[in-house]
């Protein structure tokens, strides 16, 4: 088996399953699932192969643009480590929601077109993951976008939808100038755009530090808007206004985490400018804590559990920031994409109980009703939370011991986040399973059907175990903080139980939701702050356009006009209608040129 | 005293410069027509004189400058033809050889 092929079927399988299902799909809905799964599948199995092949696989790359050694972009495929872990995830997430898809989605509009934008978007993901430089990089983290677009957008009747797509796409838009800026500042230091290339230069970098450092912080930009750090992060929420197998493949394991799959791409780039890690790792800091605050006061599962997703993301860009090799935030990024999946898949399958009722206020007492799925939430919160002996656990502690190693406010934020989602998690965990039935549908919910719940149990499996040395270690080579203080060992357990018991108090049984903190529940106004800024200073900025439009630009072809107009004014006055005058002017030209020529 | 070459083209400038002042500064079209003719005449009279005046190695004068007068004559005369024929044409419908009533070309 050549498995130099092998990156490419995977590559391209999704998308030409995408191109299938465009003329298939309006004739037939199973052939479109099955079309699209065939595709996931045929590259999670290829994946796997892949992965169990060690040592890094040539794949042989095509040119594209060549204006020489200074400027030349391939289409390449690169299969190392790091790509080989993503592969596996990316693909074998895809199939599992893709299989899972068949049951939400039955009874929905735009069938057929829903798994031909989810095959879109594997293929894209994939293009990130595979790209062996930039500006590839860049042309699928695009492709992304609009993948993500059109998935949110599937209920586009709803114009809460429409609106929803279009912010996420502006939005990451503004993260992807500022990483356009990042890449062409690297290209202009380094010559190159290869990934290999530039972590090879990456030691010359060290002639030119403060270039370096501001072009590693524009490149993170592009991680701050597809990643949702604050402040990019009002999009994320929003896209939960797409199908909820969207959310968990898009929005919580794959295209989301993305941002920092680059980030681990060129981390021996960004250790040669500490200052820019400096900047990740706040930003990181920062956005775990306040998307934590944002959080605990939101009523739709799905918004929980996107304000957790920030949370989470905080983590891995933190864990990139402060921990000596890339692989602690890989390590986060494979236990959140399995158990936060897992839980948007656990939330869809509650929406479906629930008959499409999203509050948990009008939620309660599940727990005998969908036991699957309770049991499988509560594997999910869990590893979520970091409660001891799930994979969260490992992976939250050890960027948590890391944090403070490097520096201790980074240190509080980071636990102080983990108090906060210890909070919010259980807070939807027990309102929307114990309590008593807040709602009629609340009280007729029933469990999935088996082809959403056996999905669930597979990811169950990971979440829980993949902690583990003995299942992580195949993954990860993952590097532990050199002095653990009890308050590192002991501060990230602390917080959960803080978390959980504050949870349980407030929670356990409640019939309404007993705090009220506006200043939370409205994001801390941030999307208003963002909204009027958007209406007066894109209108103020209009006006003055349009001034400048009128006047300026306007003015100049006003003035051609008018001098136009002017030459043909003076020469008019030359028609004189008088024939003796013409018979002088000839006369007087008939002298002239003799002069002229007998000078 | 024998005239001279510079008489001739002295009454033959004389004649241009009456004929093109002629048609410059008259107002009545037929008197701009005839001043027309006078200047042809004046390069007549100038070539002919060239003609009698300017004798080649063997005594005998160039007659080229004669066989170009007689160019010219033909020239004027199938000129005033059409001319006159414009000029009639033109008082059919102004009434008025007034060349400075014609003025629908002014801007």
């Amino acid at each position: 088996m050549n498995l130099a092929l092998a990156p490419w079927v995977i590559l391209l399988a999704p998308l030409l399953a995408a191109i299938v299902i465009l003329f298939v799909g309006p004739f037939s809905k199973p052939l479109s699932a099955g079309i699209a799964i065939l595709s996931a599948a045929v590259g999670a199995v290829l994946s796997w192969m892949l992965f169990a092949h060690s040592g890094d696989v040539v794949v042989p790359a095509m040119s594209w643009i060549d204006f020489g050694p200074e400027f030349a972009i391939r289409i390449g495929l690169t299969i190392d480590h790091l790509s080989k872990v993503m592969l596996v995830i990316v693909t074998t997430i895809a199939t599992i929601v893709f299989t899972y898809s068949i049951g939400y989605m039955k009874h929905e509009t735009g069938y057929s077109r829903y798994f031909a934008g989810l095959s879109l978007f594997l293929f894209s993901m994939l293009g990130i993951v595979l790209a062996d430089n930039f500006v590839m990089m860049f042309i699928f983290w695009e492709l992304v976008g609009v993948s993500s677009y059109i998935l949110i957008g599937h209920y586009f009747e709803k114009n809460s939808a429409a609106e929803a797509a279009k912010q996420a796409f502006t939005v990451n838009r503004i993260g992807d100038f500022g990483f356009m800026i990042g890449i062409l500042m690297l290209w202009f230091a380094f010559g190159t755009f290869t990934f290999s290339e530039l972590l090879a230069k990456a030691g010359a970098g060290a002639a030119f530090p403060v270039w370096t450092t501001v072009a590693c912080i524009f490149v993170f930009c592009g991680t701050i808007g597809k990643s949702a750090q604050i402040p990019l992060h009002v999009w994320l929420p929003n896209s939960m206004e797409g199908p909820t197998p969207v959310s968990s493949l898009l929005h919580a394991a794959t295209m989301v985490a993305a941002g920092v799959y680059m980030l681990a791409r060129i981390f021996p780039l960004l250790q040669t400018v500490p200052i820019a890690l400096d900047v990740i790792a706040w930003v990181g800091g920062i956005t775990c804590f306040v998307a934590g605050l944002m959080a605990i006061q939101q009523d739709d599962i799905k918004r929980i559990l996107a304000y957790s997703t920030i949370s989470q993301l905080g983590y891995m860009v933190l864990a990139i920031g402060v921990a000596p090799s890339s692989e602690v935030a890989m390590f986060h990024l494979f236990n959140h994409a399995c158990f936060k999946c897992m839980l948007f898949l656990c939330a869809g399958s509650v929406i479906l109980g629930m008959h499409h009722e999203q509050d948990i206020w009008k939620m309660g007492a599940l727990k005998n009703k969908m036991p699957i799925t309770f049991l499988t939430c509560a594997v999910g919160v869990a590893a979520l939370c970091g409660v001891p002996g799930f994979s969260g656990f490992f992976s939250k502690d050890l960027i948590i011991a890391f944090a403070a190693e490097k520096s201790m406010p980074l240190f509080w934020l980071a636990t102080l986040g983990a108090v906060l989602t210890a909070f919010y998690m259980f807070r939807s965990f027990f309102v929307t399973f114990f309590g008593p039935p807040r709602s009629e549908a609340a009280r007729h919910a029933g469990e999935s059907p088996l082809v959403m719940t056996i999905p669930l149990i597979i990811l169950a499996i990971p979440s829980a175990i993949a902690g583990y040395g003995f299942f992580a270690g195949h993954f990860f080579q993952v590097p532990h903080p050199h002095e653990e203080t009890l308050l590192t060992k002991f501060g990230p357990l602390g917080a959960v139980v803080v978390g959980v018991v504050a949870a349980f108090l407030l929670y356990f049984r409640a019939e309404k939701d007993p705090l009220r903190i506006p200043f939370f529940a409205n994001r801390l106004y941030i999307d208003a702050l963002y909204a009027a800024i958007v209406r007066y200073g894109q209108d103020r900025f209009g006006n003055v356009l349009a001034w400048s439009d009128r006047w300026v630009i306007g003015g100049v072809v006003a003035l051609s006009a008018w001098a136009a107009n002017f030459a043909g004014g003076c020469l008019r006055l030359l028609q004189l209608g008088n024939l003796q005058a013409y018979a002088f002017f000839f006369g007087a030209g008939v002298v002239g040129l003799l002069y002229l020529l007998l000078k | 005293m024998m005239p001279t070459l510079a008489h001739y083209l002295a009454v033959s400038g004389l004649l241009f410069s009456i004929g093109i002042a002629g048609v410059l500064l008259r107002r009545n079209i037929i008197v701009i027509f005839m001043c027309l003719e006078l200047m042809l005449n004046a390069s007549n009279l100038s070539l002919v004189a060239f003609s009698r005046f300017g004798l080649l190695n063997d005594g005998l004068p160039n007659y080229n400058g004669q066989v170009f007068v007689f160019f010219i004559v033909t020239v004027a005369a199938a000129e005033v033809a059409v001319g006159l024929a414009i000029i009639v044409a033109l008082f059919r419908a102004r009434q008025t050889t007034h060349v400075e009533d014609l003025d629908g070309m002014k801007y």
